[in-house]
């Protein structure tokens, strides 16, 4: 007589904890741009990532660009602001230094203000890039 | 201090540090990377004068 064999059940696998680093690494790379790439080893990326969205940022303040402050008015100030917000530290760091306050007097000034709200979204990419790395869905 | 650039060179700045970030964040591989990189990078650029170019001709 021939066993019957207990059918396979198939447990639910647990879902995988997540690790420190899937939070750490966007957290640091939102505060510091390319640092989330960094703290995990992905050194030259997340150098060219902090030299390229640090250069978009900073040249931005240079060429007279404003900076923009949470305020709850036209939609495309609120817009800016969530823009800007993205260069973490950088953002931080003008706002303290009471830096980009001035008006737009001329048309590179306003290039100006788009360079650093693309620098603030280019961060907040490069923020989820470290997360799919940290949780190793990207090499 | 302060900067000016002119229109040109602003979009040759932006085009050139926003396709670094876009190869890197886009790829998986190194190859893969920089191709998508240099690709973004021509397609910022040729965009530029092709819409220069087309201002030109608006305007005459």
């Amino acid at each position: 007589m021939a066993h019957s064999t207990p059918a396979k059940t198939r447990t639910a696998e647990p879902a995988q904890p997540a690790s420190m680093m899937s939070v750490i690494a966007p957290a640091v790379g939102w505060l510091i741009p390319g640092a989330g790439h960094i703290i995990q080893k992905r050194w030259i990326r997340g150098l060219l990532l902090l030299a390229s969205i640090g250069s978009l940022f900073v040249l931005g303040l240079l060429m007279q660009g404003h900076i923009y402050k949470a305020n709850g008015g036209d939609i495309l100030d609120i817009l800016g602001f969530i823009g800007d917000l993205g260069a973490g530290g950088l953002y931080i760091t003008t706002l303290t230094m009471n830096w980009g306050q001035g008006a737009i007097a001329f048309a590179v000034a306003d290039y100006g203000t788009k360079f650093m709200i693309v620098a603030g979204l280019l961060n907040f990419i490069a923020v989820a890039d470290a997360y799919h790395i940290a949780i190793g869905k990207k090499p | 201090m302060t900067i000016q650039l002119t229109h040109f060179s602003a979009a040759f700045v932006f085009a050139l540090f926003t396709s670094i970030v876009f190869g890197i964040t886009h790829r998986e591989t190194t190859r893969d990377m920089l191709r998508y990189g240099l690709y973004c990078f021509a397609m910022f650029l040729g965009g530029i004068l092709v819409a220069g170019w087309a201002m030109w001709l608006v305007r005459r």
